[in-house]
Formats: C-alpha cells, sequence, structure tokens
C-alpha cells in the first residue's frame, strides 16, 4: 500500500515535471522567435532609416551620430526638388521604365500566348531561349550597344536606353505570361471561337482580362528592374536631360565638378524609393508571387 | 500528353487549324524574336567582332585587326585576375552569407504567430530598395564622420572607430559584401519560404510523434525537401553576383580591392574608350558566367517544358 502511493507520487511528479518542461520549451521558444523577429525587422529598415535620418539633417548636424537628427528640417528636400538634374532624372526614368513596361507587356503577351496556346514546333526551344538571354550579363550587351549607338546616333537618347532594357523586361514577361495564360481555362475560348471571334478578338475580349493579375504582376516588375537598371543609363547617356535616376544619384556622389553634400542626396534618395516601396508592400502579394513563381529575376 | 486528355477538336478540319495556328504563332512570336534578336544577338555577336580589332582613341572609325591580341593583353594584366578574383570571392561569400541569412529568415516567417503577414511585408523593403540608394545608405553609414557605425564603435569604446572604411582594401570588400547580403538576403528568404510552404506539415508531425528533436526535423525533412529551391535560388543569386556593377561603382568606383570583372570592362570601353579590350573583357565575363547560366537553365528546364506542353 504504502508503495503504490509512493510509486503514484513519483508518476505524479515526473507528469508535473514534463508539464514544466513543455511550458518552459514552449516559453523560450517564444522568446527566441521574438527575439529574431525583431533582429530581422532592424536588420531590413534599420539601414534605410539612417539614410531618412541623414536626409533631415544639414550643416554640422550631419556629422552627429544621434538616431534622431537634432534639428529635424525638410531643407534638403527643398533642395533637391529646386535641382533641375534631379527632376529631369525623375522625369527621364518615368519615360524609360514606363516605355519598357509597355513594350515587354505588348510583345511578351503576344509571345506569352502563342507559347501557352498554339500548336506549333520547337516551343520549348524557344522560351529556353527567351530565358537564357535574360541570364546573361548585360556587360556582355553593353559594350557593343555603346559603340552601336554612338555610331548611328542613339547614344544619349531614349530610345537608346529602353532597347537594352528590354532583354530583362521581354524575358520576365513572357516567362510569367505563359504560366498565366495556361492557366486560363481553354473553354471560354473556345466558346468565344464558336461564336464567330477571331482568334486574335478571343485573345484580346477573353483571355487577356483572364489574365489581367498576371499582366499586373509582369507589369510591376518589368517596371521595377527598369527603374533600378544602372549600367546602361550610367554608359549610354552623357547629360542630365537624359540621365534616369539611378545614375543622376550616382552622378551626385561622384568626385564630378559638382559635389553635392550627403544630405541632398539622402534626401533624393528617400524621394525615389518611397514610391517603391509603398508600390511592392500594396502589390506584395503580387510581387512575391510573380519573383518566386518563376524565379527568373532578381 | 496523351490523346487521351485532348479536347475535342473545333469542328474545322485539323490540317488547317494546325496551319493556321503555325502562322499565327509565328506572327505573335515574331516582335519579340525580332527585338531579342536586336539587342541581344546581334550585339552579343558584335562585341565579338569588336574585341577581335584595335580602336584608335584618337580618330573614331579607325580600326585595325589584331585577332587575338586583346585577349591576350587582358589575360597577362594583373588588374584582369584581380577583377576575377574578386568577382568570384564576392560571389562566393555573399552568395553563402545570403543562403544562411535567408534560410533563418525563412525558417522564423514559415512560423505562426501574430503580425507574421507584417514581417513578410517588411522584409520586402530592402529588395524595393534601388542598388544606388543601397549602395548610398552603406556609404553613409560607413562614412567616418557622417556615418553611424564609427560612431557606435566610439560610443562603446571599441576599437576601429577611427578606420576609413571604405578607404581600405579589405574592409571595403566586407562593405561591399554586407551591402549586398542586406539587399538580397530577403529575397532569397521568400524563395526559400516559397518551397518551404510546398513540404507537407503530417511530415514534421510523423517525426514528432517518433521523437525527432528539432534539429533532426530540419536535417532529415525540410533540408531534402528544400534541395530543389535551395539550388534555384543559389544558381539564380550566383548569375546576378557574377555580374555585379552598381553597387561597387557608387561605393567605391571600384577601388580598395571591389574592383569587378563588370565595372573593369565598363571602364575600358566607357571612360577610356578602349573599345577592342573593353569588349574582350566583356566576352571574358559573359563567358565566366556561362557556365552557371548553362547549368540554370538546365535545372530550370523542367518548369519550362512544362509550360511549353500541350494540354
Amino acid at each position: 500500500m504504502e508503495a503504490a502511493t509512493a510509486a503514484g507520487d513519483a508518476r505524479q511528479t515526473e507528469i508535473e515535471d514534463l508539464a514544466a518542461r513543455t511550458r518552459r520549451a514552449r516559453r523560450i521558444r517564444s522568446i527566441l522567435l521574438w527575439a529574431a523577429v525583431t533582429l530581422i525587422v532592424v536588420f531590413c529598415l534599420f539601414p534605410f532609416y539612417w539614410l531618412i535620418n541623414t536626409s533631415l539633417k544639414t550643416g554640422a548636424d550631419l556629422s552627429s551620430g544621434s538616431l534622431l537628427p537634432p534639428n529635424p528640417t525638410l531643407d534638403n528636400f527643398d533642395s533637391i526638388f529646386k535641382n533641375s538634374d534631379f527632376t529631369m532624372a525623375l522625369r527621364n526614368s518615368a519615360i524609360v521604365a514606363g516605355s519598357v513596361t509597355v513594350l515587354s507587356l505588348i510583345f511578351g503577351s503576344f509571345a506569352g500566348y502563342a507559347l501557352s496556346r498554339l500548336r506549333f514546333p520547337r516551343k520549348f526551344l524557344i522560351l529556353a531561349l527567351f530565358l537564357s538571354i535574360s541570364t546573361f550579363p548585360p556587360i556582355a550587351i553593353a559594350a557593343p550597344v555603346f559603340k552601336l549607338w554612338t555610331d548611328i546616333g542613339l547614344y544619349n537618347t531614349y530610345l537608346g536606353l529602353i532597347l537594352p532594357s528590354l532583354t530583362f523586361g521581354l524575358p520576365l514577361t513572357i516567362y510569367i505570361l505563359t504560366s498565366f495564360f495556361r492557366d486560363i481555362p481553354r473553354d471560354m475560348e473556345d466558346a468565344a471561337l464558336c461564336d464567330g471571334c477571331t482568334r486574335f478578338q478571343a485573345f484580346r475580349k477573353v483571355v487577356l482580362p483572364l489574365a489581367a493579375p498576371g499582366v499586373v504582376t509582369a507589369g510591376l516588375l518589368v517596371f521595377i528592374f527598369a527603374w533600378n537598371e544602372f549600367l546602361f543609363a550610367i554608359t549610354l547617356t552623357s547629360t542630365p536631360e537624359r540621365r534616369p535616376v539611378p545614375a543622376a544619384i550616382a552622378f551626385f556622389t561622384g568626385s564630378q565638378q559638382f559635389e553635392i553634400p550627403l544630405g541632398t542626396i539622402s534626401a533624393a534618395s528617400v524621394v525615389v524609393t518611397v514610391p517603391l516601396i509603398i508600390l511592392v508592400l500594396f502589390f506584395q502579394r503580387r510581387i512575391v508571387a510573380g519573383l518566386t513563381a518563376g524565379a527568373v529575376k532578381g | 500528353m496523351e490523346a487521351g486528355t485532348l479536347r475535342p477538336k473545333l469542328p474545322q478540319p485539323r490540317r488547317r487549324t494546325e496551319i493556321s495556328e503555325r502562322r499565327l504563332g509565328a506572327a505573335l512570336l515574331s516582335p519579340s524574336l525580332a527585338v531579342i534578336a536586336l539587342v541581344a544577338a546581334y550585339p552579343i555577336g558584335y562585341a565579338i567582332w569588336l574585341s577581335l580589332n584595335q580602336y584608335s582613341v584618337i580618330h573614331p572609325g579607325l580600326s585595325r585587326w589584331v585577332g587575338l591580341d586583346n585577349y591576350i593583353d587582358a589575360l597577362g594584366t594583373s588588374e584582369f585576375w584581380s577583377a576575377m578574383a574578386t568577382t568570384l570571392g564576392f560571389t562566393a561569400v555573399s552568395v553563402t552569407l545570403e543562403l544562411a541569412i535567408g534560410m533563418v529568415m525563412a525558417l522564423v516567417m514559415h512560423e505562426a504567430f501574430r503580425g507574421r503577414a507584417l514581417l513578410r511585408a517588411t522584409v520586402l523593403v530592402p529588395w524595393a530598395i534601388l542598388t544606388v540608394v543601397t549602395a548610398i545608405t552603406w556609404r553613409t553609414i560607413f562614412d567616418p564622420t557622417l556615418g553611424f557605425f564609427n560612431d557606435m564603435l566610439a560610443t562603446f569604446g571599441l576599437p576601429g572607430a577611427d578606420v576609413v572604411w571604405l578607404g581600405q582594401s579589405g574592409y571595403a570588400f566586407a562593405v561591399l559584401v554586407i551591402a549586398d547580403v542586406w539587399k538580397t538576403a530577403p529575397f532569397m528568404a521568400l524563395l526559400l519560404l516559397a518551397g518551404l510552404q510546398t513540404i507537407p506539415n503530417d511530415l514534421y508531425e510523423a517525426a514528432k510523434t517518433d521523437g525527432a528533436r528539432t534539429w533532426e526535423r530540419f536535417r532529415y525533412i525540410t533540408l531534402p525537401l528544400l534541395r530543389p529551391a535551395i539550388l534555384v535560388a543559389l544558381l539564380f543569386r550566383t548569375l546576378d553576383a557574377l555580374r555585379i556593377f552598381d553597387l561597387p561603382y557608387v561605393l567605391t568606383q571600384g577601388a580598395n580591392g571591389t574592383e569587378t570583372l563588370s565595372l573593369l570592362a565598363q571602364q575600358q570601353f566607357a571612360t577610356d574608350r578602349l573599345i577592342g579590350q573593353g569588349s574582350a573583357l566583356s566576352v571574358l565575363t559573359f563567358m565566366t558566367v556561362m557556365g552557371v547560366s548553362f547549368l540554370y537553365i538546365r535545372f530550370v528546364g523542367g518548369n519550362i517544358r512544362e509550360l511549353t506542353e500541350e494540354r
């Protein structure tokens, strides 16, 4: 009897022990998880916070390492918007990145439709060709394009900037749209064809609207990549009238004739980044889907 | 695909549909193929031609066939080999770090907790920032007088408070790596997270019942099943790292051991106007990347084949 109670007690403590251990393990796990989350958030946001912090300082405050600007001021933003090189760069980037996006979407949707819907030989090879073009280092075409453009007068022009950027915009669009078109039920298109639509009408009126999410995804990604493009921007332009944003910002920092203070450069950087961040956060799902589905471009 | 899964044909004779589909396919593909031929295939061929000639800097248009001289010259310079070493070293170090940090981030984002969606959004911020702005950001952080880093070292009394980080070889390279890892580790994390989400939860439950510890579950379930996602992410990032240009351009202009192959080639043809030599360097860079590119295409080839199959 005595022995049985002792055994029962031992069992009881064992169970309590186990419960306590599980509770402790769970607490440790949640502490670790939150530590990791905090670390990731600081890692991702702090550098950009520092840039904003710098953009709000002028003069002597710039060299103070304080986490908050001692005398926050918008002077840098004021001066960057009065700088015509910067405002022209915004316009240039909008024109170039916008055109690259529109052209990629038009040509890319044709090609994507053909590759996903029509029966003809060597489709695999053609898609593989497009994809391999997107893996080429842009430097491989920068030198010949630089020489060609200077010879035929496309150097320092919008068209001269738009064309080379299609080498990554077009393959990316084709890849994304091919997979989106593939997922649209064929019956709907067949119904349109039976109703007397031509293939092109069926494409324009039935397939394209259904693939709208894919078109938005591809358009966003191409626009972001084109806006970010730097090698062609710096190599194929020579004046502020045609220089896109990344090249203009790099020029501000260079040891060129006019050096602009870091506070102002930071302000310019914040101005060109904030809209992009808003866009990305707003379309977060689409962008992640587009990036991970293909993993075609980073 | 098997004949059984073919959809009922439209009421037209088969041959005619096929011919018209071929024609339509060719018509729809031709603009894209024309663009690619014009801005990718032709320039690459032209780059090879340019690299076999010497172009006069003083008299534009004057050129002379020199055969492989430009390549022999390039391969004989220490600049080329140091740029090659920098590029390969940068790729190896940054891609490895990105994989490690990206994996940790992906595992955390995969856990269930309140605010997970917010974390996934936060992670996109570095990705959304322009590469040039990334470089500016890290330059401001490591700037000896304006920066945060030196100030922090001074505050905590740590050594190195008066080091000009971007002014010395090893340190400048480290800043380059840090900036790249910061910008792209989150992208790596998103690719890996997509892979994690395809692993069925039952596997983990079963392993737990069998008494497998956290590490064992990671080692024997997560890693093997994540292998395809890891490989794609690695190849993809390697391709990108090998052609790095904008970060070193803005951070250091290639000074202090940060001159990469793309940077060296661009400076030769654009700044120094040495078209022939610059083209030779571009072709050499291209060939360095080609091997990885080939592996990548072979690896994602399965995806492409599936996309173009009839259904």
